[in-house]
């Protein structure tokens, strides 16, 4: 029997109805905290809950509003009617729209955005298109070109199970030093996500969102860039975030160790130890 | 008459991937998760070739080549470094995972692959039993 208050996390989630690209959305947002607004970008195939640890954190969430939305398709957030008539594909322009609506939708002056893996891809595009709309840009898990290392085709066919395909194929990206619970948590996300959804943000991560050829251009005097790399990561890989780093005057690039490719989600306290730092330099 | 072996000579004949079979056999929840699969696999350690016969989830049989004519669907291929670096307990980047070996070609998968992508965290996991050993239990 349980007796006094709920225990209830500071975050609380809502529906957001924003059109994007013309179409409806219905979209899921969390928020918790206030200060600075920081929207959180989730990696390709999961969803916000991945920001779990930074929705708890009493430090962070003093100084800053931390908002986490899942893209259409993703954790709550409906895919558009007519889904089932097209096959899913993430591109630079319906990613770029998608944050711009929702941070529009939501009425954020200056926000930071942070995103891992594809989120750290696409805080490389919005550097170079919308700089003056930021505060600062922190980039997970990011590079400017991802080397594909198996078949996409895998993840998504009949005859092999989606979910378990893709929580296999994004196990070993996690660090094996990570808490038992967390990686599992960071796999289970990964298993519940819809078919095909994982590959069509993959369509943006290895081939539409390549950015190797204009990321010389990012003005960090605009906006700050801060790049934060787990050493675990075989795919957006340390070497790729210090290639990144050396084309981009003012950028600045952490290598960090024990972490994987999902430092928020599969180590949540270690990835603060090296958020913290950074964030404090945010006013 | 032939003294019966002590244990620790046993351990010491005992190769890596009979041990991978015995651990396999007793973890009750790994065979459950590869309770669809009926296949031979090919593990390739060095210059040694094993063949690793799966049924329903169990190691049902290894056999340790040469072979004059090896029949299986899959085969793993890494030298005996690549997976001594695997089976640390705490594998360093580009070492810890198969395929982060394939990325880095330490690791080659050859032939049909359908049985090992359709099961590919049972084979993940079954791989990287020694390594748990060592640490002290599964992760």
């Amino acid at each position: 029997m349980n007796s006094g208050k709920p225990d209830f996390e500071p975050a609380i989630g809502r529906y957001l109805r924003v059109d994007i690209g013309g179409r409806p959305y219905r979209i899921y947002v969390e928020q918790a905290g206030e200060g600075i607004p920081l929207v959180c970008l989730h990696t390709a195939g999961s969803d916000g809950r991945q920001y779990r640890g930074l929705f708890n954190d009493a430090e962070t969430l003093a100084r800053f509003r931390v908002i986490a939305f899942d893209l259409p398709c993703h954790g709550k957030s409906s895919p558009p009617a007519g889904w089932h008539k097209d096959e899913y594909k993430l591109t630079s322009r319906s990613y770029v729209d998608t944050i711009m609506a929702v941070i529009g939708a939501l009425g954020l002056d200056k926000p930071v955005v942070m995103g891992c893996s594809i989120g750290g891809r696409i805080v490389l595009h919005l550097a170079l298109e919308h700089a003056t709309r930021f505060r600062a840009l922190i980039g997970l898990q990011s590079a400017a070109h991802a080397e594909p290392y198996y078949d996409l085709d895998w993840l998504h066919r009949p005859d092999v199970h989606g979910g378990e395909m893709a929580g296999a194929i994004i196990s070993g990206l996690i660090s094996p030093t990570a808490p038992e619970a967390d990686r599992w948590e960071t796999i289970w996300h990964y298993m519940q996500s819809g078919p095909g959804v994982f590959k069509g943000d993959l369509h943006f991560y290895t081939a539409d969102g390549d950015v190797r050829g204009r990321v010389s251009e990012i003005d960090t005097g605009k906006c700050p860039l801060y790049l934060l790399t787990g050493e675990y990561d075989y795919s957006a890989t340390p070497q790729l975030t210090r290639e990144l780093a050396a084309r981009i005057p003012g950028a600045e690039a952490v290598i960090m160790e024990g972490l994987g490719h999902f430092p928020m989600s599969e180590a949540p306290e270690r990835f603060l130890s090296h958020l913290r730092p950074v964030l404090a330099r945010i006013k | 008459m032939r003294l019966p072996a002590k244990p620790e000579e046993l351990r010491v004949k005992t190769d890596v991937v009979e041990r991978i079979a015995e651990l396999a056999n007793n973890d009750s929840w790994l065979v459950h998760r590869g309770r669809t699969l009926d296949t031979t696999f090919l593990l390739g350690i060095g210059d040694t070739d094993y063949l690793v016969r799966i049924h329903r989830g169990r190691v049902e049989a290894v056999a340790k080549g040469p072979f004059i004519q090896p029949r299986w669907t899959f085969a793993l291929r890494a030298s005996q470094d690549a997976w001594n670096t695997f089976w640390l307990p705490v594998p360093p980047p580009g070492g810890h995972d198969l395929f982060a070996m394939i990325k880095n070609r330490t690791l080659r998968l050859e032939g049909d692959q359908y049985s090992f992508m359709s099961n590919l965290h049972y084979f993940k996991d079954l791989l990287a039993l020694p390594r748990g050993a060592a640490a002290g239990g599964a992760r």
